[in-house]
């Protein structure tokens, strides 16, 4: 399962330059900030505010790629290229996807950076 | 891990992001680095007016000021301008990162930035940023600051333009019998001594000396650099010049040497002002009527017996008139009408 929705060589690598302890500690704060900026997905959406939605996405997107969760990454970078412009009911199926990729990433970060 | 590097430098991170920042800083400080970190553009650019950075890690999308609206003003910004920006960030479309390398930017790394490309292009940067420093520190010990600067702003080219300014002219009375009765390195040594002083009254009063030809110098107050009240600036240059030689004579005398005596003229007017020469060697320089009008002044000051001589346009603009006395019309070489020419008594300030 974890292999799928984290890329090990990415996460890995990350941990040898970085350092495990420390990559512990990134993995908090990612855990800590990502609910926030899926929150600000779904009120920029609610408000109409586009520039706050590909900001939110784009650092969605951004942080995803560091630890090598490429399949939130690139529902996130979708997010960031199509902007708030779809309809509201295919977008609003796109953040709850986008929900449930992310309580994978936050699941398997967590096994990853304890092990 | 801040502060406590002696070498290594000193870095700025931009980002809006926690995770971006905590990670770029990590391997930063892995390299050696000093970091510190801005979580927007505004923030970014007043820490970078406010103390020295070697070099700057700017993300782009950021809320309140952008990456792009840094960029910009990092390049208005004449103190700010040399300053290398590595652009990180995930920007999606290239017309993004060419924007980017437009406005100045060094180079463009996307993320998740690879550590060893980081490392290779922050040290590439930094030599090159060593290197323009190098060169920035010959031109500015080779040609004034404000020559210096306004050729790094509008770069090199011959030719003049029209300024209006003041113009200085200082000699040294009586050098010649006075080098003829000394060795020449008391000679040099006793320049040396002179310059400085004069440079330094000169400088601080917003002044340029452009020549210096045996004991004599040229200096220019309102270009290239633009100096509001600039007559008022060279002629209280002129009085502290007057004031450095008395003290440097006290010291002589002290010594048992003979004291000098220096003559100024001061003119304001009209000028072309430029970089004249050829393309491979030239100086900064004014010339025009104003300008031998104040080297005449300067001749003249023998004449006269008086320490400073200023001309009419320099008088009228004084905002005191204490201790000008005019000393009425005089004929000057190459004038064909005789001249207003009027006297700076010492010790009465302006």
């Amino acid at each position: 399962m974890t292999d799928a929705t984290i890329d090990r060589p990415t996460f890995e690598a990350l941990q040898q330059t970085a350092g495990a302890e420390f990559v512990g500690e990134l993995v908090d704060t990612f855990l800590a900030e990502a609910p926030l900026m899926l929150q600000d997905l779904r009120s920029a959406l609610a408000a109409g505010d586009a520039d706050r939605f590909r900001r939110a996405a784009h650092s969605l997107k951004s942080n995803s790629n560091t630890f090598g969760a490429l399949t939130l990454g690139a529902l996130a970078k979708n997010l960031e290229l199509t902007g708030i412009a779809p309809a509201a009911a295919a977008n609003g199926a796109t953040l709850d996807a986008l929900d449930a990729e992310y309580s994978r990433v936050a699941s398997a970060l967590m096994e990853l950076s304890r092990g | 891990m801040a502060d406590t590097g002696s070498h290594g430098s000193r870095l700025l991170v931009v980002d809006d992001n926690k995770v971006n920042r905590l990670l770029l800083t990590r391997s930063l400080e892995l390299q050696g680095h000093r970091v510190a970190t801005a979580e927007n553009g505004r923030i970014a650019l007043d820490m970078l007016r406010k103390e020295p950075f070697d070099l700057v890690l700017l993300d782009m999308e950021m809320p309140e000021m952008d990456g792009f609206q840094v960029l910009e003003q990092i390049f208005d910004d004449r103190a700010l301008r040399g300053l290398p920006v590595i652009v990180t960030s995930s920007l999606e479309g290239v017309e993004s990162v060419v924007r980017c390398i437009e406005l100045g930017a060094e180079d463009y790394l996307p993320k998740p930035v690879n550590p060893v490309l980081l490392k290779a292009r922050i040290s590439a940067s930094l030599e090159k940023k060593r290197l323009q420093d190098q060169l920035k520190e010959m031109v500015r010990r080779f040609a004034t600051p404000e020559v210096a600067q306004d050729l790094q702003t509008s770069g090199f080219a011959l030719g003049g333009k029209r300024v209006y300014a003041s113009v200085m002219f200082s000699d040294i009375r009586g050098f010649t019998p006075l080098v003829e009765s000394q060795p020449p390195e008391e000679t040099i040594d006793l320049l040396n001594t002179y310059y400085t002083l004069m440079f330094d009254a000169i400088s601080s009063h917003g002044g340029v000396v452009n020549q210096m030809i045996g004991d004599g110098l040229m200096a220019i107050f309102g270009a290239p650099l633009p100096l509001p009240d600039h007559e008022a600036c060279t002629v209280r240059a002129a009085l502290e010049m007057i004031e450095l030689v008395n003290m440097f004579n006290a010291e002589r005398a002290a010594a048992g040497k003979p004291e000098i005596r220096i003559g100024i003229g001061v003119a304001s007017g009209e000028m072309v002002a430029g970089y004249a020469g050829t393309s491979k060697r030239a100086t900064y320089t004014c010339i025009g009527d104003t300008v031998n009008l104040a080297a005449r002044l300067e001749t003249h000051t023998k004449v006269a017996g008086r320490a400073i001589l200023i001309d009419g346009a320099t008088r009228n603009k004084l905002p005191e008139r204490v201790g000008i006395e005019p000393l009425g019309l005089v004929e000057i070489k190459g004038k064909s009408a005789p001249v207003d020419v009027y006297s700076v008594n010492l010790g009465q300030g302006i």
